[in-house]
């Protein structure tokens, strides 16, 4: 079949924070490049993280990379590769003071210096106490940063696609990745845009939980076209569960208001984080915080009709502290949980947040396929890609820190590789564009089926039964079997809406095969994991396994098979912190 | 609840329609979002944007019962049935409720959204004083949503030459940034008889804005500011 093509020296699929940032390397080096986004860049789910972004700027209290490395590794229940920790935390001003000259509109001190605020498992001195470590533009400083690199791009004259939704990857016989199919949502055109280099910044998919904190845009789409192409995906059975998200609504109460002093309590008013965490209490990490919660709710000490949820408390902060630095979650408790904090506590419970897991990459944003090796063409960075540098629990204000080191190192990989490349590129494969035009084919001449929204449902019920806060083993088993079952479902979807014209019924039916692959690695790969690690816990193995399972999982799609690859301990200059039990 | 919505597909239609829509909700649906939300998965051809579904990401603006908002934050409980929903006024309508914003950001883009400050820059942050910072408050927090500038009678006129509500703010936005060196190229690039002074403090732009932003008032000061100059 005939598919119009466009070439790129680089194509960038995803427009938020590690896109963008990844974008501008790119522009600034004088690159052609193509940015897709499903939306207009500001709209990227970065845009609605609220806490701040870690830096041991040292701006309130002395701090140092390496006790930010320290917390990061231990955050990360030691599956975190300390290589990528160290690199990660050790560029952390640098990228942070870089967004300041960009224009981000931190808060400041009163000697002029970016504010920082504690946050849950930072702390000074390898674990003594917590520390001011997250920089902070009120509590809305992912949309501060967000809109602070589209503005940069803008500067930059980077060259958007908007509206554009990937939909596989281009790969030649040599396994080479040649850039990616997509759809123009407006026309309902499908094209290649092949390019030397491919980069997925395409975020998350917490959309495969029905009680998520996350955009309806975050479905995976880079890890559904990852695993289609066989590339494995890495530790998928890592999911955070944020200790703080509306109870009902999902939405998002930022740490930064325990960092600001707020806290936890169960109906009796008791402030039962002190009995979990007697160090840093309210501010441990958030796999140990969520936890605490879902056992007091659990054991009956919940609050509300049902003993459904947890109280955040903030009232006695004052309205003047909570207009001034969490502005953000005062107008999100009136309008989604009915209360103003500035008299009542928030009711919240543990919510999926955000992914661990992802396509494997090194600290430059390489792609590694089976047996660790560099996937030629091929880069990730962000939340769809797993470093390791989260492990199996990401500490709170890591994420936008991600975002800036690595979309930056693969930006700058992407420029180092192809200025050795000056030979023509690779022909596409003849049948290029085929395996995508047969699944919108299928779509378009479906007769009948099941609705999209249904098997949706279905999906994140099972996910949310089966492999959520507390796994079981016979639920897991179960749980395999079920998403199995729905994944059978989604080669039987169907859409009425036959419409080239912004067609939003073929977008979600699309989404939904991105969004099976990561169910499906997630609960296989939880299945599988016979220990509790971060924020994987069960019931019949209640203990971190060192000797077995101090090792990453990698999902393939191809025959539902696993393997494991090691940590790496061994940091880049330093020593390595060795594992040890993990108390807050 | 009953609902009438604008439809229109280019591929189908010869000219748009309004249908009604009659919707059973849950006692968990608390937002206009999750209403339309449920009407897709009635009908699946009824095409909207949205994202966040918390107010931060400016997609799903649209015309409700007459005025602009966002459906992720208007509450079903306030709206008088039947709601009467529109695309957001003055932009082309592309299908159903989304609408062609290139316009729209086309202004944003006019006013050199981005700081500018060539002095080379220090190894740590640039300082900036708590009040001055506070000077963005009001400013920085706009989603682009474009629910002001479409409410906006100059800008339905002269979408092409007058910046709009949305652009003016993020245009003063720049100008109050202290770390910004190029506040007269910004004056100089808004003192015409459209781009800025289109502006007739109609204050719908005030009334609307999801966020509680006041571009009315941003406007005000970079007329103040062309005045100051000239004196």
């Amino acid at each position: 079949m005939a598919i119009a093509v466009r070439q790129f020296d680089a194509v960038v699929v995803g427009a938020g924070g590690s896109g963008l940032r990844a974008a501008l390397q790119l522009a600034e080096a004088n690159l052609k490049v193509a940015v897709l986004s499903k939306v207009f860049p500001t709209r990227s789910h970065t845009v609605a993280a609220q806490g701040g972004v870690s830096a041991s700027l040292g701006n309130e209290e002395p701090d140092n990379w390496h006790w930010h490395m320290y917390d990061t590794v231990k955050g990360s229940d030691y599956l975190g590769d300390q290589d990528a920790i160290e690199f990660m935390c050790r560029k952390a001003s640098e990228v942070v003071v870089e967004l300041e000259h960009y224009g981000m509109p931190f808060d400041r001190l009163d000697n002029g210096k970016i504010y920082q605020r504690p946050f849950g498992g930072h702390t000074s001195n390898y674990g003594e106490r917590a520390i001011k470590r997250a920089c902070a533009a009120a509590d809305r400083t992912g949309h501060a940063m967000l809109h602070t690199l589209y503005q940069r791009n803008v500067r930059a004259r980077t060259q958007f696609f908007v509206e554009w939704m990937a939909l596989d990857l281009v790969r030649d016989a040599e396994g080479r990745v040649l850039g990616v199919t997509a759809l123009e949502m407006e026309t309902g055109e499908v094209m290649i845009l092949k390019a030397r280099a491919t980069l997925f910044a395409t975020g998350g998919a917490g959309r495969i939980y029905s009680a998520s904190t996350n955009a309806f845009i975050n479905t995976g789409d880079g890890l559904g076209m990852a695993a289609r192409a066989g590339i494995p995906l890495e530790d998928m059975e890592f999911w955070q569960f944020h200790p703080t998200g509306v109870a009902g609504a999902g939405v998002l109460i930022t740490e930064g208001v325990r960092g600001e002093g707020g806290f936890l309590l169960n109906k009796n008013g008791e402030r039962f984080m002190e009995r979990y965490a007697p160090t840093v209490k309210d501010l441990a990490s958030r796999d140990v915080v969520a936890r605490a919660m879902a056992t007091e709710i659990k054991e009956g000490r919940g609050a509300g009709k049902d003993g459904e949820y947890i109280l955040l408390k903030l009232d006695h902060l004052g309205a003047d502290v909570i207009d001034k630095r969490l502005p953000g979650i005062r107008e999100i408790a009136i309008k989604f949980a009915n209360c103003d904090p500035v008299k009542d506590p928030i009711p919240v419970v543990p919510t999926c947040h955000y992914q661990m897991g992802g396509i494997p990459t090194n600290m430059h944003g390489q792609v590694l396929g089976s047996g660790d090796r560099i996937v030629p063409g091929f880069y990730a960075a962000g939340e769809c890609a797993c470093v390791s540098v989260h492990g199996a629990n990401r500490l709170g204000t890591n994420s936008l820190l991600d975002l800036l080191v690595f979309g930056k190192s693969a930006g700058e990989q992407v420029v180092k590789d192809l200025k050795g490349e000056t030979g023509a590129m690779p022909e596409l494969p003849k049948d290029a564009g085929d395996y995508t035009l047969s699944r919108l084919a299928r779509l378009d001449s479906a007769t009948s089926g099941e609705r999209v929204s249904d098997v949706g449902a279905e999906m994140r019920r099972v996910m949310q039964l089966h492999c959520g806060v507390f796994r079981f083993p016979d639920s897991l088993v179960e749980g395999v079997r079920k998403i199995k079952e729905v994944a059978e479902r989604t080669k039987s979807t169907f859409i009425k809406d036959k419409s080239k014209v912004f067609n939003t019924a073929r977008v979600e039916a699309l989404e939904h095969e991105n969004l099976i692959e990561v169910a499906l690695s997630t609960m296989v790969s939880a299945e599988a994991r016979k220990e509790s690690r971060g924020a994987h816990d069960r019931s019949d193995f209640p203990n971190r396994d060192d000797v077995n399972w101090m090792k990453h999982t990698m999902w393939f799609k191809d025959g539902n098979r696993l393997e494991y690859k090691p940590v790496q301990l061994k940091p880049l200059t330093v020593e390595m912190f060795e594992p040890k039990a993990r108390v807050y | 609840m009953r609902f009438q919505i604008y439809r229109y597909n280019p591929d189908t239609d010869s000219k748009p329609r309004m249908q009604f829509y009659d919707v059973a909700m849950e006692p968990t649906d608390r937002m206009l979002l999750d209403a339309l939300v449920r009407i897709k998965m009635e009908d699946d051809t009824f095409a909207f944007r949205r994202s966040c579904r918390e107010g931060v990401c400016g997609s799903d603006a649209m015309n409700i019962n007459g005025k602009n908002g966002l459906a992720c934050i208007t509450k079903l409980a306030d709206l008088q049935e039947p709601v009467v929903i529109r695309p957001l006024p003055g932009l082309p309508v592309i299908r159903d409720l989304i609408v062609d914003m290139s316009q729209f950001f086309k202004q944003y883009h006019s006013i050199k959204p981005y700081v500018v400050n060539d002095t080379p820059p220090p190894e740590k942050e640039r300082l900036q004083s708590p009040e001055d910072r506070e000077e963005l408050n009001g400013l920085y927090e706009c989603i682009l949503c474009a629910c002001c500038s479409t409410s906006c009678p100059s800008f339905w006129w002269n979408p092409d030459k007058f910046v709009g509500p949305a652009g003016l703010l993020q245009a003063y936005r720049f100008i109050a940034d202290t770390r910004d060196q190029t506040i007269n190229e910004r004056l100089d690039n808004l003192e015409d008889p459209y781009r800025l002074f289109r502006c007739h403090s109609i204050m719908n732009c005030v009334d609307v804005c999801p966020k509680g932003l006041n571009p009315t008032k941003a406007i005000g000061k970079i007329k103040d500011l062309l005045v100051k100059r000239t004196v």
